[in-house]
């Protein structure tokens, strides 16, 4: 006797559903892991809010602003010559860079910044560049020591101590270097300070060296930071990224060589840049960065007029009694300068009406000042450009896909300020 | 020059929305008539004028005049190092224009921050939320009525802010016998010879 026995067939949708359940099932729930704000490997407050399946990253957003002092508002608030002692606390790793820039911001609202003496042209680049190189020497020593690799941090803080002593004999203060002025800078080079810089370029480009042998061909950091977070041409270019990080994913762009300012078309120096804009092309470049910088201030020492001690007394500010302070000699002696001395400390710097933006290749990218006058002594709108803010916004992008011990390596190879970012 | 000739192709294109290039130290705005255009015209500027890198977008608050905000858009052209300024105005009752977050990537923090400090919304972002300030600020504080002192807020468990004391400081540049708010440059335009109305005049007018 024959029975009649239901088989069940479940259609393809059907089927398709639990198979995804039991692969949900499997996977488990997405946990959310918050990164910072206080984390040694956030390099300052940023905050990211990540998604995690397993230890690989679904979702990441950056969460930033813990360090807004609202510069930008306080800029309007004050004369032009008052807010260069802000920017120094920009990006607090390379103060000078940033006053170099700010000065320079200004000076093109006034149509003076190619007027600038060939002295002070050649003291703001190697200012510039001295900063460069010691912001990536902090750059690569944290992006290192994230990675297990303690020795490099060792050496490149050993560097960037003689770089604050130059800046202390030069400037009289090692962090908050506030140097320069509205059409020029604050004092000269003080005696012995080129002998004391050359002697620095000697001993750092053996230690950029070292640093090359100890990271570039070992095996750990290869492993580690090469083919992470590949960020493309195309979407370098779409976020906005700049300076090494920029160049690292093969954009020849360097504000230096596309629009020069100071002195550097007479400079020679190479546009570095990387091939697959990976974590260790950013590296690469910012290596060889270093290195160009050297080369520039070399050439910087060997070329300025006046030398080393100025004795043919080639002036550092632009002859204008009303942009720049007379000498307090002739504050006490001529009533002309007193009147000059007494406007631009109570009113500032007395600038046109008109807009101007100037971009300015700092360590960390394009700084940029969008200034917006109605004529007088203080700004009407000030807009900070800051690369880290720019450079930062790519997060969402390429963290999802990385593990979870990545992140520390991307945000390092980033290079980033929040003081600059958050403002 | 390069970067007017770029220009005038812009004004071609879209006629009488465009206004005639100006030139100051070197660089070149041109003005958008219809800030409801501005995303039509940077997708212009970028796929046939090349301007593929969106340097900043800045905003500014014209305090007392009217429209009220003006939109700044730097635009750069990374293969011939061309840069262009195109600027917009907005009313303070519509507050809004379109995202250029289709054209360019970048510009999504920066509408947030703009939204963030001076409160003007990008219609089509999709996720404008406060940025340097947190969730739950009830201010704009980039806004020239703003006081640089700041107003009290309390967002329970969140953050707060206080009055800062102004006598002292560094900010105070007007000569007067007025409080210290009172003397803020900020509101000041030089032509006009009525230095530092206070928050409640301010409100009043």
């Amino acid at each position: 006797m024959a029975t009649v026995q239901d088989i069940e067939i479940r259609d393809s949708a059907a089927r398709t559903a639990a198979a995804l359940e039991d692969l949900q099932d499997m996977q488990g729930e997405k946990m959310v892991l918050n990164m910072g704000p206080s984390h040694p490997a956030t390099h300052g407050v940023l905050r990211i809010v990540l998604e995690l399946d397993g230890e690989l990253i679904t979702k990441a957003a950056p969460d930033v602003g813990f360090l807004h002092r609202g510069d930008e508002k306080i800029a309007e608030n004050m004369t032009y010559t008052q807010f260069i002692p802000y920017t120094d606390r920009l990006d607090y790793l390379a103060p000078l860079a940033n006053n170099v820039a700010y000065a320079l911001a200004v000076e093109k609202l006034l149509g003076v910044h190619d007027k600038l003496p060939p002295r002070c042209q050649y003291i703001r680049v190697m200012c510039a560049e001295l900063a460069r190189i010691s912001s990536h020497l902090l750059g690569l020593g944290a992006f290192a020591m994230d990675m297990g690799a303690v020795t490099v941090f060792l050496l490149t803080f050993t560097e960037r101590e003689k770089i604050y002593n130059l800046c202390e004999s030069l400037t009289g203060a090692r962090l908050t270097t506030s140097y320069t002025r509205i059409g020029g800078v604050s004092r000269d080079l003080p005696p012995g300070w080129t002998d004391q810089c050359r002697k620095f370029l000697e001993e750092v480009i053996v230690n950029i060296n070292e640093c090359e042998t100890l990271l570039t061909r070992n095996r750990i950091w290869v492993d580690r930071v090469r083919d992470l977070a590949v960020i493309s041409k195309a979407d370098a270019i779409d976020y906005g990224l700049s300076g090494p990080n920029l160049r690292g994913s093969g954009v020849e762009y360097d504000v230096r060589k596309a629009q020069p300012y100071l002195c550097y078309k007479d400079l020679d120096f190479d546009i570095p840049v990387g091939a697959t804009g990976d974590c260790y092309d950013r590296y690469l470049v910012r290596m060889e960065e270093m290195r160009q910088s050297v080369r520039i201030i070399d050439q910087c020492l060997k070329k300025i007029p006046g030398g080393a001690d100025n004795k043919t007394k080639e002036p550092i500010n632009v002859d204008d009694g009303k942009i720049t302070l007379p000498s307090k000699q002739k504050v006490l002696s001529s009533m002309e300068e007193l009147i000059h001395q007494f406007m631009l400390v109570t009113e500032g710097v007395n600038c046109p009406p008109g807009e101007i933006y100037f971009g300015h290749e700092n360590p960390k990218g394009e700084l940029g000042f969008y200034i917006n006058s109605k004529g007088g002594g203080t700004p009407y709108r000030m807009k900070i450009r800051s690369p880290s803010f720019v450079n930062l916004s790519i997060i969402p992008k390429i963290f999802p896909g990385c593990m979870m011990s990545d992140t520390v390596a991307i945000l390092g190879s980033l290079d980033f300020v929040m003081g600059e970012c958050d403002r | 020059m390069l970067t007017l000739d770029l220009a005038n192709q812009l004004k071609a294109k879209f006629g009488d929305l465009i206004s005639e290039p100006a030139q100051f130290r070197g660089e070149v705005t041109v003005k958008l008539a219809d800030a409801q255009q501005i995303a039509e015209v940077c997708a212009f500027a970028k796929t046939k004028l090349g301007f593929n890198y969106l340097v900043d977008i800045s905003s500014i608050d014209n305090y007392g005049e009217d429209p009220r905000w003006t939109l700044i858009y730097h635009l750069r052209n990374l293969a011939n190092n061309a840069e262009l300024r195109i600027k917009t105005d907005v009313s303070e009752e519509k507050s809004e224009l379109p995202t250029v977050l289709g054209v360019w990537a970048t510009s999504n923090w920066h509408e947030r921050e703009i939204y963030d400090m001076m409160g003007i919304r990008f219609s089509g972002h999709p996720d404008l939320r406060r940025i340097l300030m947190w969730e739950g600020y009830p201010y704009f504080p980039l806004r020239k009525d703003f006081p640089l002192a700041g107003k009290p807020t309390d967002v329970p468990d969140v953050a707060f802010t206080r009055v800062t004391p102004m006598e002292g400081g560094p900010f105070v540049t007007l000569p007067s016998s007025n409080d210290s708010i009172a003397r803020e440059p900020r509101v000041r335009v030089p032509e006009d010879a009525e230095p530092g109305l206070s928050d409640k005049q301010l409100a009043k007018k």
